[in-house]
Order: C-alpha cells, then sequence, then structure tokens
C-alpha cells in the first residue's frame, strides 16, 4: 500500500503545486502557461493559496500532505482508515467549493462568505485541479482497500472507485439538473403534485384499445417491446447463420448487418418513405400490379417500427454473435452423446444457454426504441411517442420544463422496468461455458427446422437492407431524388471538393470541416468508452460489492435518457463551474463516451457471463494479481465484446443527432448537425452524398477494426458439425 | 480550410504577440438557412477582419439553449429565425438592447424592435402561404385552392398537411393568423373544418411543405420562401396567396445578455441589417423580403406588395399568455381527438 499511494501523492502534489489549477483560457499543450506562472489564472493551487489568499484551496493540499504523514504509522488498519478520512475530506472540501463559488462569487451563504477574494469569483477546474482530485481519489480507494473491503485489491477498488465518480459526474449530476424540474410547482418544489401529473391520461392513455389513439407512453411501450422483439430473433438468426451453417455469403451477409447502425437516422426514413410512401416506388408498383389502394401506412407505428428494427437489429446481432459462439461445443455434443436430436439440443441446451444474450440483446433494443428519436421524427406522423414529445417539450413553441422532466422520468421508469424483468429472467444460473478446459468438440448444427426458419427470417431481411441501401447510394448520384433522376457528381463536388491552386491544393468542399471533427471525436471517444464499458462489466460480473445492483441500473441512465435531454442537462451542468466544458471538443467527447459505454456494459457482460470463473483463479493461483488477470486471460477471450464496444461507441459517435445537436459549437461541429440542417433546407442530395462518405468511412474503420483485433480462439478450430 | 487558416493565424499571432491582445472574436448563432450563414460570416470578416465562429441551430434549440446558458453565455448573437422566439427570450431578459440604428428599416422591422425595448430587430420576413402539388391535384381532377376557405372543400379529404402549432412556430402564426381574419371563434371553427382534411399535424413547420413537394400530401400550409425554394428546385409546386390575406412572420437579431464580446456583436448587428449585406441573400437563394427599404429584392421572392398581408399584431400574439390560450384552445377544439 506505501508504495502505491507514495506514487499517487506524488502525482497529486504535481497537480497542486506544478499544473495550473484553473481552466485556461487557450490550450493547455502550447505550455504557455509555463511562461505565465505567476498570473493567478495560470498558478498551480500552491502558488494560489500563498499569494493571492486563496485560501479555500487549501484543504485538498493539506490533504496531501497529511495523507503523506499518515503514511509513517506502523498499525497498518489504522494508517488505512485515517488516509481514507483524510483523502474524503480532501475530495469533499474541494468539490464542495468548486460547487458553490463560481465565476459570480460565492452562489450559496453569500454571507458567510464575505472575506477573502471569494466575492471575485472563480472560473472551472483545469488540469491542476483534475489530476489532484484523480490522484485523492485513488489515494482513497487505495486506503480503503487497504482496510480490506474488496479482497484487499486495490485495483478493482480503485476501478470501482473511478466508475463510481465518473458516473456520478457525467450522468447523475446533469440529470439531475434536468429531472428536479419534474417536482417544481409554482415557486417551490413539492412531491404530492408530481403524481397526479406523472399519472395522467395524457401520458398513459389507453384510448388505443377502444380504436382511438394512446398517450404516448404507451405507445411507446408497445413499440419499444415489438422493435425488442423482433430485433433479438432477427439477431439471433443471423448469429446463428453466421456460427451454425456453412452458409456461402457469410460476409456478404455480415456487411448487411452492419451498414444500418453506421447510417444517420434520418436517411433510413427519407428511404423508407420513397420505397412505401403513397408515391413511393413499391406503393406505385404494387397500386399498378394489384390495384392496392396508395396510402400513407408508412407515416406511424408502422413506419417507425420498420425503420427501428431496421437500425437496431445489428446491435442484437453484435451481442447474439459473441454469445453463439461462445456455446461451448461439448456442452452440445454431450447432449448429442445423449441421444438428443439436433432440435432438442438446440431447443434444450443451446437457447438456455443463450440467455444472457437474448436477454441483453432485447434490452439494448427495448431501450434503443424508448430513446429513438430520428425515426419517429420523420416517420411519426400521428403517433407521439415519449421521445418527441420530450424534444417538443424542450424546443416547442412552449417550453415546458416540468413536462419534460415528467416524461423523462416516465421514460427512465419503463426503462428500469424493462431492467428488472431482464434480470428475473436471466435469474442466477450460471452460463460459463468456456472453462479453459479440453474443449474440441464441434458445434452441432441445427436442424432442419430452425435452419430454415433462419434462413426464412434473416435473408429476406437482409435482401430489404440491401434494396434500401441500394437506394440510398442511387439518391446521392441524381440530381433530384425522385424527381429528377439524371445522373451527376454535383453534390459529393460540392461536399468533398477539393480545390488545386498554384500555392498546391485545399480542402474547398463545405463538408470537410465536420468530417474531420467528428473522425476525430469519434476516434478519441470510441476507445474510451470499449475500455469504460468493458471494465464495469468486469466489476459487475466478477467481483461482489455492495449495491452492485444500483451501481449496474446507474451505467443504464445515460443510455436511456433521449439525447434531448442528455444534451440540454449537459448545458445546464457543465456551462458553469466548477466543471466548464461547454464550445468544447471535450463535452462532445464525454457525452459519447457515458451515452455509448452501456453497449460496452452490455456485451461485455454478455461474453464474460460465459467465461468460467477457473479461468481467473488459475491465473490468480499462479500468481498474477487481478490486473494482470484482466490483461492476459480475460481480455483476449473478449475479442467480439470488444469489437462490438469499440465498433458501436465509434459508429454512434458519428451518426447520434440528438444529443449533440445542443452541444456542437462553430468551432466543434458535427457531421450530423451539419446534415440535419441541409435537410431541414431540403438539400437531400447534399445530405445523402454526405450520408454515403460517412457510410463508407464508418465500414473501412470497422474492417480495420476486425483485422486488428483479430478472431479470438477458444479452440483449437472452430468446426460445425457437416450437414448429413 | 478555414480550420486551417484559423490555425495559421493563431499560430501566426502568438509568436508575434507572444500572448498579448487577441485577435477580435464573435460567436454566431445562425437560424438561417446554411449557406446563408456561411455567406454572411464570411462577408462580416471580410469587412470587418473580425473573426467569426458560426453555427447553425433552429430558433427552437437555440432558446433552449440560450436559457441553459443564462449566466454565462458562449453566444454573443442569435441572427435569423422566426421573431416570436426572439421576442420570448428579450421578454425573459435573456438579451440586451444593441442600440443599433434602425432608420432605414421597413415598418414591421422597427415595430419588432420596438416591442422587444431594442433587443431583437427585424432583419426579413416572410409571408404565410399555401402550397399543392400540381401533378396530384390534376390526377384527382379538384381545383387548386385560392383562399383560406378553400381548403374546406370535402375535395382535399386528406389531402392537406400542415403542422402541430405546438411544436412548430410557423404552425403558430398560420393560427394566429386565422384568427386574426376571422375573429377568434370564427378562426377557430374553420382551422377545425380544416382539420377534417388534415392527414398529419406534423411536428416541424417545414415539413408539410416537402411533403407536398414529393407528392406524400396535396396541398401544404407554410412559409411561402420555403416553397419557392422547393419549386426552384425542380419539385411541381405551385403556390397560393391567400385571397382572404395573410400573416407572416420577421425573422429577428439579438445580442444576448452577457455576451462576452458586446461590441463586436453590436458590428455584427448593424452590419446584417445593411442594405449591402441583405442584398446578398438572392446569391444562395434566400427569397424572403430585407428589411433593409435600401436593399435589393430578388425577382423570384414572393413580393409582399402583391401580396394580401394583414396588420399582424406581434406584440398580443407573440405574448405568453396569449399563446397558452389559444394553443389550448386548439388543442380543445382542432386537434384530433385521442
Amino acid at each position: 500500500m506505501r508504495r502505491t499511494t507514495s506514487l499517487w501523492l506524488l502525482i497529486g502534489l504535481t497537480g497542486y503545486a506544478v499544473l495550473p489549477w484553473y481552466m485556461l483560457r487557450r490550450d493547455f499543450w502550447s505550455f504557455r502557461w509555463l511562461a505565465d506562472f505567476g498570473e493567478p489564472a495560470s498558478a498551480p493551487a500552491l502558488f494560489l493559496v500563498l499569494n493571492f489568499e486563496r485560501f479555500w484551496l487549501a484543504p485538498a493540499g493539506l490533504a496531501l500532505l497529511l495523507a503523506w504523514l499518515l503514511l509513517r504509522l506502523k498499525n497498518p488498519v489504522r494508517r488505512a482508515r485515517l488516509i481514507a478520512i483524510t483523502a474524503f475530506t480532501g475530495l469533499f472540501m474541494t468539490a464542495f467549493q468548486g460547487l458553490v463559488i463560481v465565476r459570480a462569487g460565492p452562489r450559496a451563504f453569500g454571507n458567510l462568505l464575505e472575506f477573502g477574494g471569494m466575492q471575485d469569483g472563480q472560473v472551472g477546474f483545469g488540469a491542476g485541479a483534475f489530476v489532484t482530485l484523480i490522484a485523492l481519489l485513488f489515494v482513497l480507494t487505495t486506503a480503503i482497500s487497504a482496510m480490506g473491503k474488496g479482497r484487499g485489491d486495490a485495483f478493482v477498488v480503485g476501478l470501482i472507485g473511478l466508475i463510481i465518480s465518473m458516473v456520478g459526474v457525467f450522468v447523475f449530476f446533469p440529470v439531475l439538473h434536468i429531472l428536479i424540474r419534474g417536482f417544481e410547482v409554482d415557486g417551490g418544489y413539492s412531491v404530492l403534485q408530481f403524481f397526479p401529473r406523472f399519472f395522467s391520461a395524457d401520458i398513459w392513455g389507453i384510448g388505443c384499445l377502444a380504436g382511438g389513439s394512446c398517450g404516448p407512453g404507451l405507445n411507446s411501450v408497445i413499440l419499444a417491446i415489438m422493435t425488442g422483439a423482433t430485433t433479438t430473433a432477427l439477431g439471433l438468426a443471423f448469429a446463428l447463420i453466421f456460427t451454425r451453417t456453412d452458409f456461402r455469403a457469410k460476409r456478404l451477409l455480415r456487411l448487411l448487418t452492419v451498414i444500418p447502425i453506421v447510417t444517420p437516422p434520418f436517411v433510413i426514413g427519407l428511404a423508407l418513405i420513397l420505397l412505401f410512401g403513397r408515391t413511393g416506388a413499391v406503393t406505385e408498383l404494387f397500386a399498378e400490379l394489384f390495384g392496392i389502394e396508395k396510402t400513407r401506412w408508412i407515416y406511424g407505428f408502422g413506419g417507425i417500427y420498420l425503420a427501428q428494427v431496421l437500425s437496431f437489429t445489428p446491435i442484437a446481432f453484435l451481442v447474439m454473435i459473441g454469445v453463439v459462439e461462445g456455446v461451448s461445443p461439448s456442452m452440445e455434443e454431450a447432449s448429442q452423446t445423449l441421444n438428443a436430436d439436433r432440435w432438442q439440443t438446440f431447443r434444450y441446451v443451446s437457447l438456455p444457454l443463450m440467455r444472457p444474450g437474448l436477454a441483453n440483446a432485447f434490452l439494448l433494443g427495448f431501450i434503443e426504441s424508448l430513446a429513438d428519436f430520428g425515426n419517429p421524427l420523420v416517420l411519426g406522423g400521428n403517433f407521439n411517442v415519449l421521445s418527441t414529445e420530450i424534444y417538443f417539450s424542450i424546443v416547442g413553441t412552449v417550453a415546458d420544463p416540468a413536462k419534460t422532466a415528467i416524461l423523462s422520468i416516465a421514460l427512465l421508469s419503463l426503462t428500469l422496468g424493462a431492467f428488472l424483468v431482464q434480470r428475473r429472467w436471466v435469474g442466477k444460473k450460471s452460463y460459463a461455458t468456456v472453462t479453459g478446459k479440453g474443449d474440441a468438440g464441434r458445434h452441432a448444427a441445427l436442424s432442419k427446422g430452425v435452419k430454415a426458419l433462419c434462413y426464412a427470417t434473416a435473408l429476406p431481411w437482409a435482401a430489404f437492407t440491401a434494396v434500401v441501401y441500394s437506394m440510398i447510394i442511387f439518391g446521392s448520384f441524381v440530381k433530384l431524388w425522385g424527381i429528377d433522376n439524371s445522373f451527376t457528381l454535383a453534390h459529393y463536388i460540392r461536399a468533398f471538393g477539393i480545390k488545386i491552386t498554384d500555392n498546391g491544393w485545399r480542402f474547398s468542399g463545405v463538408a470537410w470541416d465536420s468530417y474531420f471533427t467528428t473522425l476525430t471525436i469519434a476516434s478519441i471517444a470510441a476507445p474510451l468508452t470499449a475500455i469504460l464499458g468493458l471494465a464495469t462489466a468486469y466489476l459487475l460480473v466478477r467481483q461482489k460489492f455492495v449495491g452492485r445492483e444500483v451501481f449496474e441500473f446507474s451505467t443504464m441512465l445515460s443510455f436511456a435518457i433521449p439525447g434531448t435531454v442528455i444534451g440540454v442537462s449537459y448545458i445546464m451542468a457543465f456551462n458553469f463551474p466548477p466543471i466548464e466544458l461547454t464550445g468544447t471538443s471535450i463535452i462532445l467527447i464525454i457525452v459519447f463516451v457515458f451515452r455509448n459505454m452501456p453497449v460496452g456494459v452490455r456485451g461485455g457482460i454478455a461474453s464474460m457471463s460465459q467465461l468460467d470463473k477457473s479461468l481467473d483463479e488459475a491465473s490468480i493461483t499462479l500468481g498474477a494479481n487481478s490486473f494482470t488477470t484482466v490483461r492476459r486471460v480475460i481480455a483476449p477471450l473478449l475479442g467480439p465484446a470488444i469489437l462490438a464496444a469499440l465498433t458501436y461507441s465509434f459508429v454512434r459517435a458519428i451518426t447520434s443527432v440528438s444529443a449533440v445537436i445542443f452541444l456542437v459549437s462553430a468551432k466543434h461541429n458535427m457531421a450530423t448537425a451539419f446534415i440535419v440542417g441541409r435537410v431541414e433546407n431540403g438539400e437531400f442530395g447534399l445530405a445523402i452524398a454526405y450520408s454515403a462518405v460517412l457510410i463508407i468511412t464508418m465500414i473501412t474503420a470497422i474492417i480495420l477494426l476486425q483485422l486488428l483485433i483479430g478472431k479470438r480462439k477458444l479452440r483449437r478450430i472452430d468446426r460445425i458439425e457437416r450437414s448429413a | 480550410m478555414k480550420k486551417l487558416t484559423i490555425m495559421g493565424a493563431a499560430m501566426l499571432a502568438g509568436t508575434v504577440l507572444a500572448g498579448h491582445a487577441s485577435a477580435q472574436e464573435l460567436n454566431v448563432i445562425c437560424s438561417n438557412e446554411q449557406d446563408w450563414c456561411d455567406l454572411m460570416a464570411s462577408a462580416f470578416e471580410d469587412e470587418t477582419g473580425i473573426d467569426v465562429s458560426m453555427v447553425r441551430k433552429s430558433t427552437g434549440e437555440t432558446l433552449a439553449q440560450v436559457r441553459a446558458e443564462a449566466g454565462n453565455p458562449k453566444i454573443d448573437v442569435w441572427w435569423g429565425g422566426t421573431g416570436d422566439p426572439h421576442l420570448i427570450a428579450s421578454a425573459e431578459g435573456l438579451t440586451q438592447p444593441s442600440g443599433a440604428d434602425t432608420s432605414e428599416l421597413l415598418g414591421w422591422a422597427v415595430n419588432l424592435a420596438e416591442i422587444s425595448g431594442g433587443r431583437t430587430i427585424g432583419i426579413h420576413a416572410g409571408a404565410l402561404g399555401i402550397a399543392y402539388n400540381t401533378e396530384i391535384l390534376a390526377e384527382k381532377g379538384v381545383e387548386p385552392p385560392a383562399c383560406w376557405r378553400d381548403l374546406t372543400n370535402p375535395d382535399y379529404a386528406g389531402e392537406i398537411q400542415v403542422a402541430n402549432p405546438n411544436s412548430s412556430g410557423t404552425a403558430y402564426t398560420e393560427l394566429a393568423t386565422l384568427v386574426q381574419i376571422f375573429g377568434e371563434d370564427d378562426g377557430f371553427r374553420l382551422l377545425a373544418e380544416i382539420g377534417e382534411n388534415v392527414n398529419t399535424y406534423t411536428k416541424s413547420g417545414s415539413a408539410p411543405s416537402k411533403a407536398a413537394a414529393r407528392g406524400e400530401t396535396g396541398i401544404s400550409i407554410g412559409f411561402m420562401h420555403d416553397m419557392v425554394k422547393l419549386a426552384k428546385a425542380g419539385f411541381p409546386l405551385a403556390i397560393v396567396s391567400p385571397c382572404e390575406g395573410t400573416g407572416y412572420e420577421v425573422g429577428g437579431v439579438s445580442i444576448i445578455e452577457g455576451a462576452q464580446n458586446f461590441d463586436e456583436a453590436v458590428q455584427w448587428v448593424n452590419f446584417v441589417l445593411s442594405a449591402e449585406a441583405q442584398s446578398l441573400g438572392p446569391q444562395v437563394d434566400v427569397f424572403n423580403v430585407p428589411s433593409n427599404s435600401n436593399a435589393t429584392v430578388p425577382p423570384e421572392s414572393p413580393a409582399l406588395e402583391s401580396i394580401k398581408l394583414i396588420d399582424y399584431d406581434f406584440a398580443t400574439y407573440g405574448s405568453s399568455e396569449t399563446r397558452a390560450r389559444l394553443l389550448a384552445r386548439w388543442d380543445e377544439e382542432v386537434k384530433p381527438a385521442e
């Protein structure tokens, strides 16, 4: 403990005495702050306390100093306990002063805090504050582990502490800003008034059972259940075709299952309108052939459902493929040895072992559908769902923060419900099948019926996806999609033109700026998301600690809240000290990391539940610590989960719209915000050409990632039983 | 490219000035069309040498952001978008007077400034109109509408699309216009009768005209300059100025309260109100009517003289109380039964 703690204390001291405490107006990496060391704006905390009477910054430094002195204590338990208390106090005091003393001076306890320079206020935390706080956090967790918590494993306790504080700061803190409004009544707060508003028929109306229309709450639930179930079924069918059949065009199929998530949402909506709208190609064809009346069925439940299934099936597939691959062949062989036929093996052995995958895929589909905003906006018609209602309660002609909060709480309770049901269904059984023991069997082939069913569901779907995407590519090369179908390259030249002049060449297209920003931010956010998500999954599956279920749900929170709410709450929370991030690219990265992390968590949990604990134990018995075990044993076995998390977070950082719209700034504009603006302006050709380029970019990235990560080797050879 | 230039300029400035007085800069949110935003930003940079950072967001999103950032705004000036949200922002104290000269401006633009105490000034106007898809109506063999009242014609059953005034400022302007032309009770009765023919109340105000352009609906109600743009792009769309007269929106420009670059923001306001700047619109297909009386009007733009404009009462119909009351009544009497 002494060595770890000393190391963190040293780091903390650097943050406190060398790095600039406050955020800088200019770039940190220019190191201009070294030159302006003596000025309060770029001085370290130690200097501020000594020279500028900012004594309220002292507790952090004192805590570091005290902890260092306490290291000398002989009694290890007392030492740990005292250091923990010291570090916690330092953290708490620093956070407290940051929240209270803002730009305009103290915002609470004004009368008590009149002395010193407090009235002048202060700006947000900078590099120094960040490093100091992180160091104090790890001193705290190291001390806690030394007290014997978490089986004395400093790595595990540190990880838990880090994730909890990050989720607290970047999920709970902002979201509370919005949710608290739900309890607001004229001039105060009331809990009692909340319930009648929450349970009003405006949200939960059941008129559709009697032939009318339902409230948005019920609409959302029905839609989400349908979407969740369908995407899970399709995901399973695709995964089975991949792992259990000798289907020839697997690569092509793989591409088709991935493309939909790499598509900005409104593009799918637009393509569906052009196919199935009242004047759509398919509608016209059917009207001509069979005399079917042209209707607008696509605007409403049908259209949203179709678009969502199209968009979210790949997510289910990404979760399912890892799980289906992981089911051990020896179990299937054992079943067959015991004289079960292929159907029985599938039904009673393989399928039950896939439960964590099915449950997690359904949960993701359900939540995605609830929070989806782009598809209902384009295809909703008169069918109202919670996410669009929330959006327009924020940006509509009459903004209603209380309604926003209540609808968001409704949405969150639906998520919580689905989460609990999911847990019950998975139950406490063990799904571990990757045990590290000799496992050279071959996967049972599918029975004829199951195979036929898989083909019958997945292949038409794949064909449909292919049609939709050829339409999109086609749309980017014609003058006016659907009206004037003559060939042109004008859209691409406008968006991605490169001018060659005497002085060399330059990016003259209008899309380049946002394209580069988007790629940079997505490439930074993706690995962070994957690491955070999988680390969380590791803790949830492998470690036992108090409040684990609450912790698990809290990691799902940011995913379940519609992006619009997250966007606005991020402005409310991070436009003011202590954490001032609006207008930077950091806020975009953070919002992506915390919004997409749950996919990493779900995928990680699903895959990790299959890895037998004996693998960890073997590694630990051989003298490795838990960090080494994660790095050398668990991580390599999680290939598909890592790939899924990386892919998903990279792609979502590029395609998500709703959260981003409030957070983009002039210097950091994102591709989707740009595309939405163009669509709003009626420039479909340009928007679609840009989307097509983004799609190709993302597919390239995914292929590169796949090559980079490679295929995990669970057994010497992955064999599938030959269909006899 | 712009980024590269800025980075280069910043590096140069950094080495020459060694961290002293930084270049003048201005943060603008633009709620107009993207091309129009880009063009004005670069024209302003050319004229003043001030670095403009600009991002485009819709009016509703901008208002939400300005509200959330109140007290420590990252934006200096908000340019474009319908006047109502600008008026709301000024009523909530989110914007501040710019003190710009309004002597060259047309009456409706000055009117906006007077209502808001100089906090927002009119930059352009766009009239409300009806558009129909010529192919669809010809196929159905029905006459195109000429007046608001015509829209109640049962021949148009299921062919009219209009936005929901709860989410769209465009649709609220339509609601307020009909109320002002026909009186409140008759106006709502007419809206309900038109409602019999409406297939969808869309969320976004510009969606109905796009749907009409593609033939997804026969008739749409919206702003004429959006329709002109679609027709010019090649869609079979014809535009009608209703015979009873029609209302209009006035786009505004406002400086955010607590703006960090106030002086530059004032320069921006003066710039966008100038005749030279406003005359640039047609270059990027902007067809609304400029507020400066000396600016040249694009020939395609729906000339306000030929349209029977009503005397739209922005002060009354822009106020939150009237708005809340009318919207509640709309929910009650017009909104399709749930």
